[in-house]
């Protein structure tokens, strides 16, 4: 017997005696995120219908392999990979997907989440954990979790593409400048939340001046912490709706590519 | 104005015990701890409860109340419905001596764990000079009351008692984290230590010591991540661990 159960501990046989819906949260939780899991690892071995001229879908920028459909290519990296290995046909949002899933799942504030709503380490506050051993991030995998700085560096570059991805989409389907669809103002609102998302990042905030011990010697580093600090307090919310802007952008996307919808140009 | 109040108290020691029901008047405003008292006054009159200030700022009245570590002494009975049952009972991480009072010795030994704030040699007494921005940081972590709500829901000493010798807690992690930020303490190594001595690695980030800290210290955003990236610096990031040896740079001690 562990835990709340130990022998010298306060003699009450229930795991917690809350009599809120603690369960609500992280069930929630785990719904919304296992509901995103699905729809990317569908949309990421779709291979199809993530382009429609001159929206590219986030899932699938920049891409990078032979199988990429014309127009969807970057000149500045080019297409490095082959569109199949060992006879096998792979997507090109496979070769890309892990820094921004690299990113998310490194994330301190999704941390919490799905260890609480997948992990239920624990549930909820109070909520006492089935788990008979914890070791924390002590050990490999989660000592990986460590590698968030990386994976945040990673996500900076995917959000300058995904903002010139969003230029383009000032485009129309013949290549002109000067145009706007609700296609741009998708991709707008999807970028400006992932440049929220990762500039309210722990991590961004510490390399900004968090690792700093004397504020006063670097008054712009400690300016830019006081900001990205006030950005900080967001870091939930702007995780949450930045997760649905790129899904709604992909969503968007998809359905101009297959025709269930058609990119309406304001002008 | 005074309302009826259906309280289950846990009553007992180390080898046994459980709830009790009991009945008692509320007057309006009261808190928790005051309904405990007139129960102990006029029901039970062994009823152990540790208490001091009754204003929130001793930490002393730790309890948990209908499944939350709270201060008894800053929970308005008012927000609990008029049936609600209001079930109080000793914390659940420590080991409970009688009733509603738990031994927090655990705490006491971990703080003695932490190595004291280094002065510089360099300065005399009454020579230390700190500008205001360089220690609001740590200023925050200095609200702590010690009341160990904190300590109490960290699930990593709740549900897992063999940890307890390896784990300092988030209490512990803000006292590092304010010693780490202190403009002018001069020990080496409090990052490697808080990971390799006092379990910073163990911390899974779940927030419950922020969302129950009374004083509303931002524990996990302002010191136990923090802190975490500091560890990162000294200890899993290759490029910064060079930058240090190349040229020295400050916060990598």
């Amino acid at each position: 017997m562990s835990g709340v159960f130990s022998p010298t501990r306060a003699k009450i046989d229930k795991r917690t005696l809350r009599t809120d819906k603690w369960w609500l949260q992280p069930a929630l939780t785990f719904g919304v995120l296992i509901s995103f899991v699905i729809y990317a690892t569908f949309r990421a071995f779709e291979n199809a219908n993530y382009f429609a001229e001159p929206l590219i879908s986030p899932f699938y920028s920049p891409c990078l392999s032979g199988a990429c459909e014309p127009g969807t290519v970057l000149a500045i990296f080019g297409q490095p990979f082959n569109n199949q290995y060992f006879g096998i046909g792979i997507s090109p949002a496979l070769f890309i997907l892990i820094f921004p899933l690299g990113f998310r799942m490194t994330c301190y504030y999704y941390r919490k989440s799905y260890y609480r709503a997948f992990w239920m380490s624990p549930p909820a506050c109070a909520v006492a954990e089935p788990h008979k051993k914890y070791t924390g991030e002590t050990r490999a995998p989660l000592i990986l979790q460590n590698s968030h700085r990386w994976f945040f560096y990673a996500g900076l570059v995917f959000n300058i593409i995904l903002t010139w991805d969003t230029i383009l989409a000032f485009r129309n389907a013949e290549k002109e400048w000067g145009h706007m669809s609700v296609g741009t103002l998708v991709f707008i609102f999807s970028t400006t939340m992932l440049w929220l998302y990762s500039l309210s990042c722990h991590t961004c905030r510490h390399t900004l001046g968090g690792r700093l011990k004397h504020f006063s010697k670097h008054p712009v580093r400690y300016k830019a912490w006081s900001l990205v600090s006030a950005l900080n307090h967001r870091h939930p919310t702007f995780a949450w709706i930045s997760l649905f802007g790129v899904a709604g952008a992909d969503i968007y996307v998809r359905a101009v590519a297959t025709g269930a919808i058609t990119n309406f140009y304001f002008f | 104005m005074t309302r009826n109040v259906k309280l289950r108290i846990w009553r007992g020691d180390s080898t046994d015990g459980g709830l009790q029901d009991v009945q008692v008047e509320a007057n309006t405003g009261e808190v928790v701890l005051d309904v405990i008292h007139r129960v102990q006054a006029t029901q039970m009159g062994d009823l152990a409860v540790r208490w001091n200030c009754k204003a929130g700022k001793c930490g002393s009245c730790s309890m948990e109340i209908n499944g939350k570590p709270r201060l008894a002494c800053m929970t308005q009975v008012a927000s609990f419905g008029d049936e609600e049952v209001i079930t109080v009972t000793p914390l659940r991480a420590f080991p409970v001596i009688k009733d509603l009072v738990t031994d927090v010795s655990f705490n006491y030994k971990k703080a003695m764990e932490i190595p004291a704030y280094e002065h510089p040699q360099n300065l005399g007494p009454g020579e230390a000079r700190m500008e205001q921005i360089d220690v609001e940081r740590s200023q925050e972590f200095r609200n702590c009351i010690e009341c160990f709500l904190c300590q109490d829901v960290c699930h990593v000493v709740r549900d897992h008692e063999e940890n307890k010798k390896s784990f300092a807690g988030p209490r512990f992690f803000i006292r590092i984290a304010e010693l780490d930020m202190h403009p002018l303490d001069t020990l080496k190594n409090r990052k490697r230590t808080a990971q390799e001595e006092h379990g910073l690695g163990m911390c899974n980030i779940t927030k419950c010591c922020t969302e129950i800290c009374p004083q509303h210290i931002r524990i996990t955003d302002n010191g136990i991540i923090p802190m975490k990236e500091r560890v990162v610096d000294t200890k899993y990031d290759p490029v910064r661990w060079l930058g240090s040896k190349i040229r020295k740079r400050e916060g990598i001690v």
